[in-house]
């Protein structure tokens, strides 16, 4: 017996799984039209690979995703594509989808098939194209694309895989008699799983209440190294993150997947899907589906085609619309409500619960929260959630964050125990949603500025460069016509050379002539010799002007630096840094004044004395 | 077809907040049928007239807040208020102290907050605690000598007409210092065993009182035991309170020993059944138990050196106000977190 763990929190509710175990699995009805959703998994939607009035074989793949995460879908059975079309589909928004409508044509006509003997010989990455081929994805819930979960990334090499079994959702027992009854089916296929990712240990969770599967998976796991847990039996220790926690003692970080801890969890009846995948060459087309509750006289599990409406399949259970109150797809802790009879079976739909108002009653009016603590003892998060509900309610989505809003796996165990009956899950749904709409403008919002800042950026760049530009043209035209003078000139000078040459000399002798006599009035220096034509007047307001200006912002700034030392803030460097370079800033207007004034006053000596 | 359309859980185990009260109003039961017997029919005329007093008044606020009147007074939480404080009142106290008392805690402390569960202080114990500073003498020289009920203690007549009657103070021989008073006020100046020979300590630890408290006891062990409380507010209350006696009160010539702590005055009454009001008290365990022993520390701190005999109203309101502090700082350790995050949102990060 290996090691368990135990998890916080955690409710005991009636298990009622008595009802749909009675009998063994049986084989639906082929029902009239089969609705095949192109979206049953997680990722990008299928796209059809057939066209209306195209006859299909069963097992035929008639969608699939071409770039993105995702998986094919294919013909359950053989028949003739009639529509193409929105259809109601299982969804908690009881939205409508694109679905292909296939009208069986009842030779159940299998495509020829090619089961694989000896996987072992096939490389890792064929065999997990085989599952992605196959349309293989999680069955237990979500639906994530199997293929893609089977390759975890390089660094997060998987040590425990385990096999969730533990079904701790009252009503549901399609794993329980999936174990019970396909025990070597699901081992064949963990098996598969298992050399693909190699890991150290592969463990089976169920809980306690399922003897009969205990049983079963024990003998179909004799002479293997699969170990088999039998947990205790508590609500949801079959949740990802509980279970691991049981099996291993280890949790999974805040915001990581299990691969971050080295273990992976399947779903048995990806188990079964991933060995028919394999030995039988068969494609995902068909699952265990519990059909049960008050609404129905004869409950149990049933082997559907994909795509069969839960209309068919409750009709075979022995359903009254009239003792049922409400429809629940999945279990009644985290199932949800369905609209529609007419919507399909899918790869996750595991259960449909015709519920009566007795089984499931219409809850009471929400009471004030008294803090009474009870859903806080029954979190498995370790969560507070009447303080979550408190700042939800209050739109106080800041603090609802800070106390791990985004931690909670909303299993409405809170719910469940909250004595003054609030939809404790409702609202934790509502802050998450608000929460990525206002980090979804968050996102928007800078990246709007981003764009509007890179806009100015560029705008600015092609004016200094326009600027640029427009000077080198300046400078050009202005070499050019001073080359042109300067032919002109020539040309001229080649006319009249000897004139020139004369009119040369003579301005030459006057000139030492000036200078003989200025050397003769007294002492001058060299700059004399020749007299700027223009002594350059330095702007003493303008330079004045600019040194008030730095003084006064380096005033402004110290005073900035002050403030920020005493309230200590992180920006003190940078103000630092800011008043090194203005008090620089300072001195050189500062200098360059004193210059001024001094080049000033030279060039009146320079002039009184000539 | 038209089901019912809800966002899941679908199945509720609620046990509703109305029989949680009703839970709390039997736990009490014990403790009032142990106060009848060794205190006389006071307590029960109090409890009767203050959860009157309670609904009426509730109903009333309810109405002129235009709320739903039948609906919240079906949660039984405005009975409670009223049995607390006709609990914890003395058992002469006039009927318009009382009433004072649990207008106060139902209009003031609890709807004119936003009602039910947004109340950030004890109900009853800020009627309690007005009345005491507002009529220290009714609130003082009212309490019944122990007596047991077939022993001489004056009639149910005989107490309701005192009550009824709305004087100060009851008939002399009808009342006596309470343990604890008498311990406070004669320790300075007596020896432990003078003091102890007051009639009011009786043979054991305090007459009447250690029964009483035993009767609380069990009643709030069934509460715990039901988990309609958690075991944190109670063992912080009672270990803060031993704590701090066994810390400072070992020389019972000096000051009241620790039996009589836990087993005289409001300390059973008050570690089950008046800190562990949820709605006012700190959240998480950890939390609880903080909240607990501050009022465990603030009971001894006050008994012992305060102006009053007595201090569990004053230490439950006063650790109301540390709620938000201590809640800010004692969230539990969330599954994959590495650590609590403590503190306010921006601050440190778990």
């Amino acid at each position: 017996m290996s090691q368990l763990w135990d998890f916080s929190g955690g409710i005991h509710p009636p298990e009622n799984k008595r009802q749909s175990t009675a009998g063994p699995i049986r084989p639906a009805a082929l029902p009239e039209r089969l609705v095949l959703p192109l979206q049953q998994h997680i990722g990008v939607p299928a796209e059809p690979l057939v066209h209306v009035g195209d006859r299909v074989l069963k097992g035929q793949k008639i969608a699939d995703v071409t770039g993105g995460l995702g998986v094919p879908v294919h013909a359950p059975t053989s028949g003739i594509v009639e529509q193409i079309a929105l259809r109601p589909v299982p969804h908690p928004s009881g939205m409508e989808d694109w679905c292909i409508v296939l009208k069986p044509d009842g030779e159940d006509q299998w495509l020829p098939l090619e089961p694989v003997r000896d996987y072992k010989k096939l490389e890792r990455d064929q065999v997990l194209e085989l599952i992605r081929e196959a349309g293989v994805s999680g069955m237990g819930g979500a639906g994530f694309p199997t293929n893609v979960k089977l390759r975890p990334p390089r660094d997060r090499k998987v040590q425990t895989l385990i096999l969730n079994g533990a079904e701790c959702e009252p009503y549901i027992t399609a794993d329980d008699m999936t174990m019970r009854e396909r025990a070597d089916e699901v081992i064949a296929g963990l098996k598969v799983m298992s050399w693909i990712l190699r890991p150290e240990r592969c463990v089976i969770g169920i809980e306690d209440n399922k003897p009969e599967a205990i049983q079963a998976m024990g003998k179909a796991i004799k002479g293997t190294q699969i170990e088999l847990a039998v947990i205790p039996t508590k609500y949801p220790s079959g949740g990802e993150k509980q279970l691991i926690q049981i099996l291993t003692g280890m949790e999974v970080p805040s915001g990581g997947i299990p691969a971050d801890i080295g273990v992976m969890c399947q779903n048995v009846g990806t188990a079964v899907a991933v060995s028919r995948a394999v030995f039988e060459g068969k494609p995902l087309i068909s699952r265990i589906v519990t059909m049960t509750g008050e609404g129905v006289s004869d409950p149990g599990n049933f082997e559907a085609l994909l795509g069969t409406p839960v209309q068919s399949l409750l009709t075979q259970a022995g359903f009254d619309a009239d003792r049922t109150n409400r429809l629940v797809s999945g279990g009644p802790m985290m199932g949800f409500t369905l609209n529609s009879l007419e919507v399909p079976i899918t790869k996750t739909s595991n259960c449909v619960i015709a519920a009566s108002e007795r089984e499931l009653p219409t809850p009471a009016p929400e009471q004030p929260c008294i803090r009474c603590g009870q859903c806080a003892d029954a979190c498995p998060m370790e969560l507070l959630p009447q303080q979550l509900f408190w700042y939800s309610k209050a739109g106080e989505f800041d603090k609802a964050e800070h106390l791990n809003l985004f931690d909670c796996i909303e299993c409405g165990a809170c719910s469940y125990v909250c004595p003054s009956s609030i939809p404790l899950v409702q609202y934790y749904r509502h802050a998450k949603g608000e929460i990525r709409v206002q980090r979804a403008e968050q996102l928007k919002a800078d990246r709007a500025r981003e764009r509007f800042e890179a806009r100015q950026a560029r705008l600015e760049r092609e004016q200094e460069e326009k600027e640029l530009r427009r000077k080198e043209r300046a400078k050009a035209a202005a070499e050019a016509q001073a080359r042109k003078k300067a032919e002109a000139e020539q040309a001229e000078a080649d006319g009249t050379a000897t004139d020139e040459r004369a009119a040369k000399a003579a301005l030459v002798e006057q000139a030492l002539a000036r200078k003989k006599a200025k050397a003769e009035q007294g002492p001058a220096t060299d700059s004399d010799s020749q007299p700027a034509p223009e002594p350059p007047r330095p702007d003493l307001e303008a330079l004045e002007k600019q040194l008030t200006q730095a003084r006064s912002k380096l005033e402004t700034m110290q005073g900035m630096l002050e403030e920020a030392k005493a309230q200590q803030a992180d920006n003190v460097d940078k103000l630092e840094r800011a008043v090194a370079k203005n008090h620089d800033r300072v001195k050189r207007a500062e200098e360059a004044l004193t210059e001024a004034r001094q080049l000033l006053a030279n060039a009146t000596e320079s002039q009184s004395t000539e | 077809m038209a089901f019912v359309q809800q966002s899941s859980p679908h199945a509720r185990n609620a046990r509703p907040t109305s029989r949680v009260m009703l839970w709390v109003i039997i736990a009490a039961l014990p403790g009032l049928i142990a106060q009848t017997i060794f205190f006389g029919w006071g307590n029960l005329i109090n409890v009767i007239w203050c959860i009157a007093v309670a609904l009426a008044s509730e109903a009333i606020i309810l109405k002129l807040r235009k709320k739903p009147v039948r609906f919240f007074l079906k949660d039984n939480t405005a009975a409670v208020t009223g049995l607390l404080l006709g609990l914890s009142l003395p058992q002469f106290a006039p009927w318009w102290v009382s009433a004072i008392a649990v207008i106060s805690a139902i209009v003031i402390a609890k709807q004119l907050y936003g009602g039910l569960g947004s109340n950030p202080f004890n109900p009853a114990m800020v009627g309690y605690a007005l009345v005491l500073i507002s009529f220290p003498v009714a609130m003082t020289t009212n309490w019944a000598e122990p007596t047991l009920l077939w022993q001489g203690a004056p009639g149910l007549g005989e107490t309701l007409s005192s009550i009824a009657s709305g004087h100060q103070t009851a008939v002399d021989g009808w009342t006596m210092a309470t343990p604890l008073d008498e311990y406070k006020h004669k320790i300075a100046t007596h020896t432990a065993d003078e003091v102890l020979s007051h009639p009011t300590f009786g043979d054991a630890v305090a007459r009447g009182w250690e029964w009483v408290n035993g009767a609380f006891l069990a009643g709030g062990l069934l509460l715990v035991g039901l988990r309609i409380i958690s075991w944190h507010i109670p063992a912080g209350f009672l270990a803060g309170l031993a704590v701090m006696s066994l810390a400072f009160g070992s020389n019972a010539d000096q000051y009241a020993p620790l039996s009589l702590h836990l087993l005289a005055g409001g300390t059973m009454l008050g570690a089950f059944f008046i800190a562990t009001d949820p709605v006012s008290a700190a959240t998480s365990h950890q939390g609880k138990l903080i909240y607990g022993a501050g009022i465990g520390v603030l009971i001894y701190l006050i008994r012992t050196w305060g102006n009053y005999p007595d201090a569990v109203a004053f230490s439950v309101l006063l650790m109301n106000f540390a709620v938000p502090f201590i809640d800010h700082f004692t969230p539990p350790r969330t599954y994959g977190h590495h650590k609590a995050r403590r503190g306010v949102p921006g601050k440190s990060q778990g």
